[in-house]
C-alpha cells in the first residue's frame, strides 16, 4: 500500500506540475509575440513610418501614413454606424421590450456575433460594393460597423439592467419620465461600463483585415472621402508580409507593433475602468 | 406637467407621446429591429447571391474535388478538407495545453495569481489575426522547415501524415497557429466553468482519500466535462472561420494531400485571396457559396456552444434533486 | 452505557467532564481519536481555543453549539480538511490511534476518517461509479461489486436501488444521496466517520432513516457528527460536547449533558433560551 500511495502523489505532483507548465505556456506566447515585434519593428518606427506615403513597388523607404488614417477615418465611420445601433437597441432590450422581442433581438445580435469575418466582408460587398461599382471606406465602415453591434448591444443591455432598482425608482418618484429617468440617470449610472464595451468593439475591429479586403480594399495613395478605395493598417501588413521585398517586412513589422500597441492598450485601459468602476456581476 | 392618471396602457397613445416615453420606445425599437433586419439580410444576400453553383451544382459542389476557375468547375472539397484538417490539427495541440492550463488557474492558482493570468490570457485574446499570420510567416514557417519538419519526417516518414517534402508553409504550419489563436478561449471558458463546480465535489473526493490530481481529473473536471465541450465547440467555430493567419501559412494550394507538410487551402482563405479576382459570375457565386457553407457551420458550433456552456454553469448551482 | 471491561487506549478526556462517575465511564473506555491543546486560526482570528477531547471507539460522539461555535471547524480539523483553505492553521495534536494525524500522509489519512457533508454530494457518475470510486483509486483488487453491495446494504440502500445501479446518482432524492454518500464513504472501510450536519438538507422522514442509520453504524464504524438539532443529538449520540466561540464548555455522556448539565452555558442552550 505504501508504494502505491508513493505512486498516486507522484502522478498528482507530476501533472499538477504539468498544468502548471501549459499555464505558463500560454501566457509565454503572449510576451513572445510582443517581443519579436519589439525586436523587428521596433527599429523602424520613425517620423517617416507616420507621416510619409508608401514608395512605388521595389523602392525602399516611405510610410503608411495613407493607411493610418485610412484606417482613422473607416473606424470612425464604423463607430458611427454601429455604436447608435448596438447602444439604441440595447436600451430597447433593457428597458422597454417585452420578453419575446428581446429573445429576438438577442438571439440576432448572437448570431451576428458569430458570423466568421470574411462573411461580413461577402455581405458588405454585395450591400455597398457592388450597387456602386466600386471599392470604399464606407463599405469597410459598414462591415466593421456591424461587427461592433452585438457587443455594444449586449453590454449596453447587461449594463443598464445592473444599475440598482432605487436609483430608477428615486427618479420616477420625483415624477420623471420613464426617457428622462433612462437619459438622466440610469445611463449615466451605467456609462463606465458601456464605455468600455465601445473601446472594447473598436480594439476588435481595429485589428480586423478579411472584412477589408473587398471592401476598402486598398490604396497606394491618400484617399479623399469615403467612397474611394481606402488603404487601412491591418490590410497593409498583410500586402507588406507576404511580399517578397525585404524594406516591406520591416515595414509589416513596424506597423504590427503600432497596431498590437494600439489594440493592447486600448484593452488593458478598458479593463481597468472597468474594475475600478461599477460592480459587474461575476460569476 | 405630467398627465396625471393611470400608469401604463390605459392612458392614450398620444399623452404618452408627449411625454416622450413612447416615442424614445419606438426609437429604441427601431434600432433593436435594425438589428434583427442587417442579420436577417445577411442570410438572405448570402442565399440569393449563391444561386448558380447551385443550381448547376447542386450538393455535389460539397464533393467535388476540382476547383478550375478556367474551365468553370468549382468544387468545394480541398477547401473543406483544408478547413477541417488544420482545426483538427488546431485543436489537437490546444485542447491539452488549454485545459491544463485552466485546471492550473481554477484549482491550483491563488485567486490574484488565477486573475492576473486570466488578464495577459484575454489579451491574448485581443491580438489580431494578421499579427499571428505575421508571426507565423517569419516565426512559425521557418521553425517549421528547420525544426518540425525534420524531427518528424526522418524517424516518422514513412506514415503517410508525414511524408513528402515541406516548404515551411501547409496544413499543419497552419494548425500549429490556429492553435495559438484558439487557446484563449478553450482557457477562459474552461476555467470560468471549472470555477463554478460547487466546492463540495471537490471536498468528498478528498475526503475519501483522493490525491488533488485525483480529486480534479476524475470528480471536478468530469463534473465540468459538458462546459469544457462547449469551450471547445467555441474554439472550433473560432478556428474554422480564421482567414487571415491561415491564408498566409497554409500554402494556397487547392488539392487534398494526406501529408500535413503538404500546402493546401481553407474556406476562408480561398475566398480572401480570389474574391477580388473573380471573373465571372459562377466564379464570384462559388466563393459566396463557400462563405454561406462556412456560415452555417460556425452557427451550428457557435449553438451547441452555447447550449453547453450554460447547461454546466447552472448544474453548479442546483444538483440534488 | 457500559464501562468496557478492558481500557486499551484510554486517555484522560476533558476536564469539563464534572461528575466523578461520568468521568471514570468515559475515561474507561478506548479512544479511537484524541485532540489536545489544539488552537486553530484562519490567519490572524483565531477560531477554536484550547481544544481538548477523546473521541471513544465505536460510539457517537456529537459536536453542538449555535452557529459560529466552531463545531464543523473542529470536525474539520479530524481529518485535515481545513487545510483546503489556504490562511488556516493548527496547533496542538491530533492523534488517530495514537498517531499524529498532522505528521502522516494526508491522502493516507482520509481514507481512514471518511467523510459526510451537510448537502449531498453525489459525483456526477451512476450509483455504481460513486461508491466504487473509493475503492478504485486505492487500488482495490477485489470484487467491486461485492464492496458495493455491502456499502449499499451498510447504508440501509440496497433494497431501493439494487437494480438500478448504473443509473446517475441524480435521479435519486435528497435523502436517498445522502445514503449513497454514507455508502460511498464506507466503501473504503474508514475508521472513524465525520458527519457535518448530514440531515439538516432533508426532510424528516430521510432524517429519521438515517438517524436510525447511525445507530447501526457504529457497531462498524466510530461516528463524529456535528449538528444543530439538539434532539438528535439527545437521540442518536453517546457523547456531546457543547461549544460556545470556539471552545469545550461542556463534554459528557449524553444522557448526563442533557439531563444534568454541567455547566449553567450548556443548560441555557439546550433550554432554548440562545442558539
Amino acid at each position: 500500500m505504501g508504494r502505491r500511495l508513493r505512486w498516486r502523489r507522484f502522478v498528482s505532483n507530476f501533472m499538477l506540475a504539468m498544468t502548471g507548465v501549459c499555464a505558463g505556456v500560454s501566457v509565454l506566447v503572449l510576451f513572445l509575440i510582443l517581443g519579436y515585434l519589439l525586436f523587428n519593428g521596433g527599429t523602424s518606427i520613425n517620423w517617416d513610418f507616420f507621416t510619409k506615403l508608401p514608395k512605388p513597388v521595389g523602392e525602399t523607404g516611405g510610410g503608411m501614413s495613407n493607411a493610418i488614417v485610412g484606417s482613422g477615418k473607416i473606424l470612425l465611420l464604423a463607430s458611427l454606424f454601429g455604436v447608435p445601433i448596438g447602444f439604441l437597441g440595447g436600451i430597447y432590450l433593457a428597458e422597454f421590450s417585452g420578453k419575446g422581442t428581446a429573445s429576438v433581438v438577442r438571439y440576432a445580435a448572437d448570431l451576428l456575433n458569430g458570423v466568421p469575418s470574411i462573411v461580413i466582408g461577402i455581405f458588405a460587398y454585395s450591400l455597398v460594393v457592388l450597387p456602386f461599382k466600386h471599392f470604399s471606406a464606407l463599405a469597410g465602415a459598414f462591415a466593421l460597423g456591424m461587427m461592433m453591434i452585438p457587443i455594444t448591444l449586449r453590454s449596453t443591455e447587461e449594463f443598464l439592467k445592473s444599475v440598482p432598482r432605487m436609483l430608477r425608482e428615486g427618479a420616477m418618484a420625483l415624477g420623471a419620465s420613464k426617457w428622462k429617468t433612462i437619459a438622466t440617470v440610469i445611463v449615466p449610472a451605467a456609462y463606465r461600463g458601456i464605455l468600455t464595451a465601445i473601446l472594447l468593439a473598436l480594439a476588435r475591429v481595429a485589428g480586423e483585415t478579411a472584412p477589408l479586403l473587398f471592401t476598402a480594399f486598398g490604396n497606394r495613395y491618400e484617399s479623399h472621402g469615403f467612397s474611394q478605395p481606402t488603404a487601412t493598417l491591418p490590410v497593409m501588413i498583410y500586402t507588406y508580409a507576404v511580399s517578397p521585398y525585404e524594406d516591406w517586412h520591416r515595414q509589416a513589422w513596424a506597423a504590427g507593433l503600432v497596431l498590437l500597441g494600439l489594440i493592447l492598450i486600448i484593452n488593458i485601459l478598458a479593463r481597468t475602468i472597468l474594475s475600478r468602476g461599477i460592480a459587474v456581476p461575476r460569476s | 406637467m405630467p398627465s396625471a392618471g393611470p400608469v401604463g396602457g390605459s392612458r392614450s397613445f398620444f399623452s404618452r407621446l408627449r411625454d416622450g416615453d413612447e416615442f424614445a420606445r419606438l426609437v429604441t425599437l427601431v434600432f433593436a429591429a435594425t438589428v434583427v433586419l442587417i442579420t436577417a439580410a445577411l442570410v438572405w444576400e448570402l442565399w440569393i447571391n449563391s444561386v448558380l453553383p447551385r443550381q448547376k451544382f447542386g450538393l455535389h459542389f460539397f464533393v467535388t474535388q476540382t476547383w478550375d476557375p478556367i474551365m468553370d468547375e468549382f468544387g468545394a472539397l480541398p477547401f473543406i478538407y483544408g478547413t477541417l484538417v488544420t482545426s483538427v490539427v488546431a485543436l489537437l495541440i490546444s485542447v491539452p495545453l488549454g485545459i491544463g492550463a485552466a485546471i492550473f488557474l481554477a484549482e491550483l492558482a491563488p485567486p490574484s495569481v488565477s486573475d492576473t493570468l486570466q488578464f495577459f490570457i484575454d489579451l491574448l485574446a485581443a491580438v489580431p489575426s494578421v499579427i499571428y499570420g505575421l508571426l507565423g510567416v517569419f516565426t512559425v514557417v521557418p521553425l517549421m522547415r528547420t525544426v518540425i519538419y525534420p524531427l518528424l519526417n526522418k524517424p516518422f516518414g514513412f506514415l503517410p501524415i508525414f511524408k513528402g517534402p515541406s516548404y515551411g508553409v501547409g496544413f499543419f504550419t497552419a494548425g500549429i497557429v490556429l492553435a495559438i489563436m484558439v487557446i484563449p478561449y478553450i482557457i477562459s471558458v474552461s476555467r470560468e466553468v471549472l470555477l463554478s463546480v460547487p466546492r463540495d465535489q471537490r471536498e468528498a473526493a478528498l475526503a475519501l482519500g483522493s490525491t488533488r490530481w485525483e480529486s480534479t481529473w476524475k470528480v471536478v473536471v468530469p463534473f465540468a466535462r459538458t462546459g469544457i465541450l462547449g469551450s471547445i465547440f467555441l474554439a472550433l467555430a473560432r478556428a474554422l472561420g480564421e482567414t487571415m493567419a491561415v491564408t498566409m501559412v497554409i500554402g494556397n494550394t487547392p488539392k487534398i494531400a494526406a501529408s500535413l507538410f503538404a500546402p493546401g487551402y481553407s474556406i476562408a482563405a480561398v475566398i480572401a485571396n480570389e474574391f477580388t479576382e473573380a471573373t465571372g459570375d459562377l466564379y464570384l457565386q462559388s466563393l459566396i457559396a463557400l462563405g454561406l457553407a462556412l456560415f452555417l457551420l460556425t452557427f451550428i458550433l457557435n449553438g451547441l456552444a452555447r447550449l453547453l456552456i450554460v447547461v454546466t454553469t447552472q448544474k453548479g448551482s442546483g444538483v440534488a434533486a | 452505557m457500559q464501562a468496557s471491561t478492558k481500557p486499551e487506549l484510554s486517555v484522560n478526556i476533558v476536564t469539563n467532564v464534572t461528575t466523578p462517575a461520568a468521568r471514570e465511564t468515559a475515561a474507561a473506555l478506548p479512544m479511537r481519536m484524541t485532540v489536545s491543546k489544539v488552537n486553530f486560526y484562519y490567519g490572524t482570528k483565531q477560531i477554536l481555543f484550547d481544544i481538548n477531547m477523546g473521541i471513544a471507539d465505536k460510539r457517537v460522539t456529537a459536536l453542538i453549539g449555535p452557529s459560529g461555535c466552531g463545531k464543523s471547524t473542529l470536525l474539520r480539523t479530524l481529518n485535515r480538511m481545513h487545510e483546503t483553505v489556504n490562511t488556516s492553521r493548527l496547533e496542538g495534536e491530533i492523534l488517530l490511534d495514537s498517531q499524529n494525524i498532522l505528521a502522516q500522509d494526508v491522502t493516507a489519512l482520509r481514507r481512514r476518517v471518511g467523510m459526510v457533508f451537510q448537502r449531498p454530494n453525489p459525483f456526477p457518475k451512476s450509483i455504481f461509479d460513486n461508491i466504487a470510486y473509493g475503492p478504485r483509486i486505492n487500488g482495490y483488487k477485489g470484487s467491486l461489486a461485492d464492496i458495493v453491495e455491502k456499502s449499499l446494504r451498510n447504508a440501509a440502500l440496497w433494497e431501493e436501488v439494487k437494480d438500478h445501479l448504473h443509473k446517475s446518482a441524480y435521479e435519486l432524492s435528497g435523502g436517498q444521496q445522502q445514503r449513497l454518500c454514507i455508502a460511498r464513504a464506507l466503501a473504503v472501510d474508514p475508521e472513524v466517520l465525520l458527519m457535518d450536519e448530514p440531515c439538516s438538507a432533508l426532510d424528516p422522514i430521510s432524517t429519521a432513516k438515517i438517524e436510525e442509520l447511525m445507530v447501526e453504524l457504529k457497531n462498524l464504524t466510530t461516528i463524529v457528527i456535528v449538528t444543530h438539532n439538539m434532539q438528535q443529538a439527545a437521540r442518536v449520540s453517546d457523547f456531546t460536547a457543547f461549544l460556545l466561540t470556539g471552545q469545550i464548555i461542556e463534554f459528557n455522556p449524553t444522557p448526563l449533558l442533557f439531563t444534568t448539565p454541567g455547566d449553567p452555558r450548556t443548560e441555557a442552550y439546550i433550554t432554548g433560551r440562545f442558539g
